[in-house]
């Protein structure tokens, strides 16, 4: 069983019902119990980071959520879910993340070549970077994915499993042991995002 | 590079597919719920939903299918259609809907896109912009094509994406149900004044005319239209291999 971690931040419809479609039971929750009882957990995530950070901090879970990767569950963080598996943002000022993955999230606005419009919003390809991610067993380098987001993660290097061009690379997914996170919605991405999605739920036996 | 997108729009009234030619003479085409999962399965990057239904017994079924389309359908889903408070951001994003479209609702209610871009953010937000020419002038119309609303075009489009709009649809009733083509200079006097995603309505009629929009108007990110994807002239899969093959970025 998954736990979808419900900390009041974002739309989890279509996350629960993805998870639905690929025969895995799912669990929206800020229940302690039901995440412990959990063989997986997504962190999702939409809004500023300041915001989430402070709503999830409220919700008392952090410190069961980080005894459950150290006791080896996997965690998928998905958009802003994934920004915060990072140690900081530069959104709204600075605020400390959960520091599961080293980096920082920074706005991409600086850095795109001119004419291109800020969000990065829409479907774009995947470039795989070091040894192929469990999570894209299942699809292949150049699958196109549907991102929504202004900020990026620059983690470090060995961190990132894949980037995405946008002028420049930017990060689409992280990981650091059994923790995932990405910054596309592969809840939208169509059946490359089930894919991604059936993949990460079978991480450790299936969910 | 992010790829130009191909988006099927579905008129739903009183629970079914409609597609109205210049916005007059509906037809009755097919099942929301079918059709979309046809199109998802089928090469649309993303599925607008409109709807046309005036009752709200007509509303509430309209909100029902959509919850059944955003069961099975996971690419992005955007809703238009009776959007005229804040609380139908949340009676239509609750059932699965990723961005909410408004046109007359900010006509009628200026503060409407900057409450909802604060309250969902600006991504969430669309404006659909219905407009003629009166007399050289590009005009905004209301109320689905039928009334002038006397203001212009670009001055409007500008307002809506000042307060939050972070995407704008720009259908054309003069080339609207035409199929002889998007409308060019409509569509590059609006592409030069914003900087928010331009897509593009009203005109498809070939695959030709999407190759032409993507080649002359670079900044236009996404092509919408109804009737000849419903009808089979155009299928979506063969649109995207023949862009791809004109060098325009396409999720195949």
């Amino acid at each position: 069983m998954v736990a979808i971690i419900d900390y009041g931040v974002g739309n989890l419809f279509s996350l629960k019902s993805s998870l639905s479609f690929i025969d895995v039971d799912a669990v929206v929750t800020s229940d302690p119990e039901v995440i412990k009882s959990a063989s997986h957990i997504i962190l999702p995530g939409v809004g500023a980071f300041p915001d989430a950070a402070a709503k999830l901090k409220a919700t008392g879970l952090i410190d069961i959520i980080k005894a459950e990767i150290k006791a080896g569950k996997p965690l998928l963080g998905i958009c802003l879910g994934m920004q915060m598996l990072c140690s900081k943002s530069y959104e709204y000022g600075v605020c400390e993340g959960l520091d599961f993955v080293p980096g920082e999230v920074v706005d991409m606005t600086p850095e795109l070549p001119d004419g291109l419009k800020v969000p990065h919003i829409g479907w774009n390809a995947l470039k795989f970077k070091g040894e192929k991610s469990e999570i894209y067993k299942y699809i292949n380098e150049g699958d196109c994915v549907y991102f929504v987001h202004s900020f990026y993660a620059k983690a470090d290097s060995d961190k990132i499993t894949a980037t995405t061009e946008y002028g420049i690379e930017l990060t689409a997914s992280i990981e650091n042991g059994n923790v995932y996170g990405t910054q596309f919605h592969p809840e939208k991405s169509g059946k490359v995002g089930l894919n991604i999605l059936r993949a990460f739920c079978e991480i450790g036996g299936k969910a | 590079m992010i790829t130009k997108r191909i988006i099927p729009c579905l008129d739903v009234k009183n629970g079914r597919v409609v597609k109205g030619v210049n916005f007059e003479g509906l037809g009755d085409v097919n099942d929301p719920v079918t059709l979309g999962r046809y199109y998802s399965d089928n090469g649309a990057d993303e599925l607008v939903f409109y709807d046309i239904t005036a009752s709200a017994e007509g509303r509430a079924l309209f909100t029902d299918i959509l919850t059944e389309v955003a069961k099975t359908i996971f690419i992005p889903l955007t809703v238009g259609g009776g959007i005229n408070e804040v609380s139908d951001f949340e009676r239509v994003l609750s059932c699965g809907a990723d961005k909410v479209s408004v046109n007359s609702g900010a006509i009628r209610n200026p503060d409407l896109i900057g409450d909802a871009a604060k309250r969902y953010g600006d991504q969430c937000v669309v404006i659909s912009i219905d407009a003629k020419r009166v007399d050289g002038v590009f005009r905004v119309f209301a109320k689905g094509g039928r009334e002038n609303t006397g203001m212009e075009l670009i001055e409007w489009v500008k307002r809506c994406v000042g307060n939050g709009a972070g995407e704008v649809v720009l259908n054309s009733i003069d080339t609207d149900g035409v199929k002889n083509g998007f409308d060019l200079p409509m569509l590059e006097a609006v592409c030069n004044v914003v900087n928010v995603p331009v897509i593009a309505s009203g005109g498809a009629g070939c695959k030709e005319d999407f190759v032409t929009l993507f080649k002359t108007l670079p900044k236009v990110d996404a092509g919408l239209a109804a009737s000849i994807f419903h009808f089979g002239e155009v299928a979506i899969p063969d649109l995207k291999k023949d862009l791809a093959a004109q060098g325009i970025t396409m999720r195949l």
